[in-house]
């Protein structure tokens, strides 16, 4: 028997829906729009696909945000994931000032991030000037930037895979004849894996369609998608980078839901992020 | 050979955990560490264990001096308070840990495996895992995964605190059986002097990071050195008095009830302050007195009814007195009312002297 929902109530729960989500349907609707420009209907195709893998432009950008996303998830998750596992293991004084820390990132206005990270860089440049070395703002400040804030998403969802479990059992892995090496990879990485792989998923998405950040710390000659498609919008609307954006959208969502799936098996446990 | 270890351990500047322990456990011997929580006999654990270093002393297992050896590479297991089953591992792959741990596979390690499985009676679990399991299950299963790697030193942590009262009584029973069957030697902590009492060889009663005495159950309860063991292991009458005359015989302790006998205390000083202590269940309540002296004159306070006996608080001289009386039907006119005037026989033999006051 399922209970009868107020017909306000569920008017008003189409209503908040239908906000976070028209517009985005709306976006996804005319990318198939057989119409120069975005207003009207002029009909089902698929033809502005096809436009954009022709595109130079769109293809070296989404090269270059896939090499971002990849390598600054392969980075924060091994970072990340000992964070989470020295949060979990040690009870020090600085556990809390320490997942306060964690935590900034996350609520840090992504503006005030990448002014940071972008006086941060001129300010090593300069340092290194003076040993003859330099660096141009590109593949390297981007990806660096991303594993900032990856970085606090990886620990926090491994610190909490691990929360329900019991300390001891790194101990009881000694007792039976495990070296520290040994006990974590037979017994604490098995058990926060889901957890490590939800994280990296997270990291991935979160790489993915940056804009903030990248926009700051990218430079002139380093273009990632939501860079790309920021920077077309301003010369106007164009169908294909409705299809560009309904593809982000789309890789985004498949891998949140992964992430979600992964997580799901220690929901009973309180283990959830 | 037997298991030594002899430490002096100084922790988090002026609070020593523990202090000066000197202990000798016997191949073979079932050996309790009891005291109350904080009294350092955890820290003790861990130490044999290899998880915790002392600070100073050695801790020596088979004439082998292991400290500062790490816990993989001991020759003991651990049964965990919270038991630690591996959440990820099958009840089969739990126990088969640690023998995997040393490269023993196949044959040899289902066969192992099984057997320790039988041994503690979950040989239908194995593939199940610790999550579905009850908690006396689960203590099965820890259990099963120490003794399977045959250490020479089995270390219990309160290993059945977490049970209901009932099952902890089974399995009491059954831990004291599977040490006598197997042999080994087992240290085994608890801060329940039941427990203690009913399953250990020896005990060291533990208070403030010392030993403070070694015995049987039976020297422990029938001649505590201290106050506090004395009240710890079951409970005690103290009544301090001062030493008035010493024979070959025992004492006379001049107290605030008069002159008391005792068997002890042959070696002591005229004069000497002490503290004589008798179990509550010792002493024996009358209606008249005229016996050979030893005797008291109280008057019944208040009356516990706990089924098996009764439990007499009294009145003598200002002193607070107990004394229990088992409810036997035999004689059933000699159960005392309130406000009674009775006369306490102590019998010299059950009049300990204490070392301290």
């Amino acid at each position: 028997m399922t209970r009868r929902t107020h017909p306000a109530l569920s008017a008003w729960a189409w209503l908040v829906y239908g906000f976070l989500y028209l517009p985005i349907l709306v976006l996804i609707i005319f990318s198939f729009n057989d119409s120069k420009f975005g207003a009207t209907w002029a009909g089902f195709t698929t033809k502005w696909y096809g436009v954009l893998l022709a595109r130079e432009d769109v293809r070296e950008a989404v090269t270059n945000t896939l090499l971002v996303a990849l390598s600054s998830t392969l980075i924060s998750t091994v970072l990340g994931t000992l964070v989470g596992l020295g949060l979990w293991r040690y009870s020090s004084r600085f556990r809390l000032p320490l997942t306060f820390l964690l935590v900034t990132p996350i609520v840090i206005p992504d503006v005030v991030m990448g002014v940071s990270l972008l006086m941060f860089y001129s300010l090593v440049r300069g340092g290194l000037e003076l040993t003859g070395w330099t660096f141009e703002n590109g593949f390297w400040t981007v990806m660096f930037a991303h594993v900032t804030f990856q970085i606090s998403y990886v620990a926090l969802t491994v610190r909490s895979r691990l929360a329900g479990y019991d300390r001891s059992l790194e101990e009881a892995a000694r007792d039976l004849g495990a070296s520290s090496v040994q006990s974590f990879l037979r017994v604490i990485l098995p058990l926060a894996l889901p957890g490590v792989l939800a994280g990296a998923l997270l990291a991935f998405t979160l790489s993915l369609d940056d804009f903030v950040v990248t926009y700051f710390t990218s430079g002139s000659g380093f273009r990632t998608l939501p860079v790309l498609i920021y920077t077309s919008v301003k010369k106007g609307v164009t169908p294909d980078i409705n299809a560009l954006s309904t593809l982000l959208v789309l890789f985004t969502v498949i891998a949140i839901i992964a992430a979600n799936a992964i997580m799901r098996p220690r929901a009973g446990r309180g283990g959830e992020a | 050979m037997d298991v030594f270890k002899s430490f002096r351990n100084a922790q988090g500047g002026e609070t020593r955990v523990l202090d000066d322990i000197d202990l000798d456990i016997r191949k073979g011997e079932f050996f309790s560490l009891l005291g109350p929580s904080g009294c350092g006999k955890t820290t003790l654990l861990r130490i044999l264990a290899g998880f915790e270093q002392p600070d100073a002393g050695a801790v020596l297992i088979g004439g082998r001096d292991m400290t500062g050896v790490p816990p993989n590479l001991r020759p003991v297991n651990t049964v965990f308070q919270s038991y630690a089953l591996f959440p990820h591992l099958s009840v089969f792959d739990n126990v088969a840990f640690g023998l995997r741990q040393k490269g023993i596979g196949g044959a040899a390690l289902r066969d192992r495996v099984g057997r320790a499985m039988e041994t503690v009676r979950i040989g239908d679990f194995g593939t199940r895992k610790p999550d579905n399991l009850s908690g006396g299950q689960r203590q099965r299963v820890a259990l099963a995964r120490a003794i399977v790697n045959e250490p020479e030193v089995l270390l219990l942590d309160e290993p059945l605190s977490a049970l209901d009262l009932k099952l902890r009584k089974e399995l009491q029973v059954e831990l004291s059986n599977l040490q006598e069957t197997l042999g080994m030697t087992f240290v085994f902590v608890t801060h329940d002097q039941e427990e203690a009492l009913v399953m250990s060889d020896r005990i060291a009663v533990m208070n403030r990071g010392r030993v403070e005495q070694l015995g049987k159950a039976e020297d422990l309860y029938e001649r505590p050195r201290t106050a506090f063991v004395a009240n710890f292991l079951g409970q005690s009458n103290l009544i301090p008095g001062k030493v008035q005359e010493v024979g070959p015989g025992g004492a006379v302790v001049m107290t605030d009830h008069g002159p008391l006998r005792t068997v002890y205390g042959a070696d002591l000083n005229v004069g000497r302050e002490v503290m004589l202590s008798i179990r509550p269940e010792k002493l024996r309540m009358e209606r008249d007195d005229e016996t050979e002296g030893n005797e008291v004159r109280a008057r019944v306070d208040d009356i516990v009814y706990t089924g098996a006996e009764n439990q007499y608080l009294l009145e003598a001289n200002g002193q607070r007195l107990v004394a229990f009386q088992l409810n036997s039907d035999i004689g059933a006119d000699e159960d005392f009312d309130y406000e009674e005037e009775v006369a306490l026989y102590l019998p010299p033999a059950s009049l300990v002297i204490l070392e301290e006051g």
